[in-house]
């Protein structure tokens, strides 16, 4: 019996308790926040903070790579701090370019905005849940990402062997970054992994929680909608796939500072091992960045098609599988290192597989489509690009799956053209309709229609201008990672550098409608994309309220999905 | 004692909720470090694997006794031999021929000679390789230098032998048909610059010599 009085007075406790955190100060809302759409707010802005830098990043490499010779980089090495650089820090500052590009944009821009930016606002709401399973820990994933960028940055400003700053690729392979980068700068950089590594590992447990704790009464897994699918298989491959990042960057820490010989063949070690861990990760972890695209793009063509998704099991079990079997592929990135030939054929066919659920998902959408009563508003329009644009990336990646055909294209443009299609176009593409489909929710207020369909038609043909003519630098032999080509290279790497220009322009249009949409946008509805939208967001206020769904939902047997 | 609480006592539900979030929390936390724990266990088990497949051109060790029992085959093989440092190992080392023809099964013995060029005691391991891969299980070495580690006194010059062979299951194996030449690679790698009286001595040589 006493638990009986435990529990009412409990209940008591609680409901004096809710009265009280409403109207947090701001520090408290903010620095100290438990909120999932707070928390969520905080990783879209720090994933827009470091999506200009990183976007800036690259606008240094294009601006070198405009003409042959170098013209620029001894600007940017002084930039970083070098004072009078020799050709040798020159060059090394390229590397640091490069190396900090890929990282921010992976690990500080694309995971954060759309794991922890649209799968911390809307998961909770689509399952009808009041907040996260841990929603403190949701708070401690936020500020580890935080401290993991800050350490990146730091590392831009010490020592790395041959200049300031890290200047070993994304991928930190051994030796270069183990012997061949001395100096503290490429351990700030693995620190960096390691803080939002941890972070991230912590949001995905998170996520798998609340997914599978959490939904309201109804809300089976197969009634999910397609965004909060797509966000728990990514948060399974961030549970198995970054903990053996984990181990890899750890044991490069110690070969670095206590004398260890995991990669160094002088005590025994192999570095084609840190590639195998590296690439264990690396593989799951581009699924990672595209998957809750997936979802979100589903969400759109769903709602402005005015129909459920066609297939929706289908849709559904298609991303487990993308999920699994991208973790028994790794390898196509190390066709050069010399493996077998029966081991290159066991990783094409099982790369090429990958193909058959990731079609299952395209026709699915062109099938949810077709025969719909179709409106093009703004987030339609970026969904449809993301289609055509992740397609022909998808296309370039059947190619380069051939491990015949990769002894040839390995490391030249014709890779970079292919994955920046699937991931800045691919990715960032999804990342920009789910903003203009959200937007309005997340802050109230509309944003202007004629300037995301302005913003969509310059992003779209600065990505191309940019990407396209790659891969025919490619299939010429252009090497990445190389601030310098022949002169045969400069007409196409010239209108890449003219795209970077055009797609920049579209950023400032981008900003323009964020800050028009704050001055003087219209309130938004409660659902103001109309009756194709019919996730449980829809059926909250625009902003929603600070606490959601203090009174489960409850879904009924006709719900669409 | 649970169906005596009310169905809708929001706090035992709280409660309940709080509970098996905590056990599938706690689920996703250990798969997560299963994992961190897989990740360090790739370094011996990749260890083993190369050692037993020959897999990535590790050649492989036999005892003199099965090298005995091996029987000769007709088909000729060209060996090639070829030797490295480490960046920073301050060592000349080169195979005293560039290769041996031999035919499959037959024992044979190749030198390399090694200097140390600098004026301390040094220590160094030989890693080794062989290219085409796929021949790597079946070239055993008997004795090799490569087992052990080397020491060279100051500007002393050694010839290290090595006893090897080619196993004749090679000619069944489809992927080796085609093979006519193997590559035989070392590499010196640095373990220690001794500072020992010995250290000490070769400092006096050379404020002798100068």
């Amino acid at each position: 019996m006493a638990t009986t009085a435990d529990q009412f007075q409990g209940h008591v406790a609680d409901h004096g308790h809710d009265h009280g955190h409403d109207h947090p100060g701001f520090f408290a809302r903010w620095f100290m926040s438990t909120n999932h759409k707070d928390i969520g707010t905080m990783y879209l802005i720090f994933a827009i903070i470091a999506g200009i830098i990183g976007g800036a990043f690259s606008g240094m490499m294009r601006v070198e790579l405009a003409e042959p010779g170098i013209q620029y980089l001894d600007m940017f090495a002084k930039w970083f701090g070098a004072e009078n650089p020799d050709f040798t820090t020159t060059l090394h500052t390229w590397n640091v370019l490069i190396t900090a590009h890929g990282l921010i944009m992976v690990f500080f821009m694309v995971m954060p905005a759309i794991i922890g930016g649209f799968g911390n606002w809307f998961v909770p709401i689509m399952i009808g849940a009041p907040d996260m399973a841990f929603p403190r820990m949701n708070n401690i994933s936020f500020w580890l990402t935080v401290a993991g960028f800050i350490s990146l940055l730091c590392s831009a400003f010490v020592p790395g062997g041959t200049g300031l700053g890290a200047g070993t690729g994304w991928t930190v392979y051994a030796p270069l970054s183990t012997y061949g980068s001395p100096g503290p700068a490429v351990d700030f950089g693995i620190f960096a992994l390691h803080l939002s590594g941890a972070g991230s590992i912590m949001g995905a447990i998170n996520f798998i929680t609340t997914i599978f704790n959490m939904r309201a009464p109804g809300m089976t897994l197969h009634k999910m909608p397609l965004f909060v699918w797509s966000v728990l298989v990514t948060a399974f491959l961030l549970l198995l796939s970054l903990p053996v990042l984990a181990a890899a960057i750890t044991m490069l820490l110690t070969d670095r500072n206590f004398g260890t010989t995991f990669f160094d063949p002088a005590g025994g070690g192999d570095p084609v091992l840190y590639q195998h861990l590296f690439w264990f990760f690396g593989h799951p972890e581009v699924y990672i960045m595209i998957l809750p695209g997936f979802g979100i793009i589903s969400q759109i063509i769903s709602t402005f098609s005015k129909k459920p998704v066609f297939g929706y099991l289908g849709m559904a079990y298609a991303m487990v599988a993308i999920g699994v079997v991208g973790f028994i592929v790794w390898a196509h990135h190390m066709y050069s290192t010399g493996l077998s030939v029966n081991t290159k054929m066991y990783f094409t066919a099982a790369t090429m597989v990958i193909a058959v659920p990731t079609g299952v998902k395209i026709f699915s959408w062109i099938a949810t489509m077709w025969g719909g009563s179709m409106e093009f508003k703004s987030p339609m329009i970026w969904a449809i690009g993301f289609i055509f644009l992740f397609t022909v990336g998808g296309v370039t990646g059947v190619v380069l799956a051939n491990g015949g055909v990769d002894d040839n294209l390995h490391d030249t443009y014709y890779v970079v053209a292919h994955f920046h299609y699937v991931l800045s176009l691919g990715a960032v593409t999804a990342l920009f309709a789910g903003f203009y489909y959200w937007f309005p929710k997340m802050s109230g207020k509309m944003h202007s229609e004629f300037l995301s369909y302005v913003h969509f038609a310059v992003f779209f043909v600065g990505v191309n201008m940019i990407f396209f003519p790659m891969h025919f630098l490619g299939m010429q032999g252009m090497p990445r990672r190389y601030p310098d080509y022949p002169e045969a290279f400069t007409y196409w790497n010239h209108i890449a550098t003219i795209g970077y220009m055009v797609m920049a322009a579209s950023l400032v249009v981008w900003f323009v409608n964020i800050a028009y949409a704050f001055l003087a946008g219209r309130k938004a509805e409660d659902n103001y994309w109309g009756e194709g939208a019919t996730t449980l967001e829809w059926t909250l206020t625009s902003p929603p309220p600070f606490h959601q769904f203090e009174t489960l939902p409850v879904i009924e047997e006709a719900a669409h999905h | 004692m649970a169906s005596l609480s009310p169905p809708h006592d929001v706090t035992s539900q709280a409660a309940q909720t709080r509970r098996r979030n905590r056990k599938v929390g706690l689920i996703g936390l250990s798969m997560a470090l299963g994992m961190l724990a897989l990740g360090f266990a790739a370094v011996p088990l990749y260890r083993i694997f190369c050692q037993v497949t020959g897999y990535g051109g590790t050649t492989q060790r036999v005892d003199g006794a099965t090298a005995q029992s091996v029987q000769v085959a007709a088909r000729p093989m060209s060996i090639r031999f070829d030797a490295n440092v480490a960046h920073d190992m301050p060592w000349n080392f080169k195979p005293l021929q560039t290769t041996h023809d031999i035919t499959v099964g037959q024992r044979d013995m190749a030198l390399f000679e090694a200097t140390n060029t600098s004026d301390k005691p040094v220590t160094g391991t030989a890693s080794f390789n062989v290219e085409p891969e796929q021949a790597a299980k079946y070239f055993n070495k008997i004795q090799c230098f490569c087992f052990t580690q080397q020491t060279l006194q100051p500007g002393e010059t050694v010839k290290m032998p090595v006893l090897y062979y080619v196993d004749p299951a090679i000619l069944g194996d489809e992927d080796n048909k085609d093979v006519e030449q193997i590559t035989l690679s070392y590499t010196f790698h640095l373990n220690e610059v001794q500072t020992s009286p010995a250290d000490a001595k070769g400092l006096d040589r050379i404020a002798a010599g100068s």
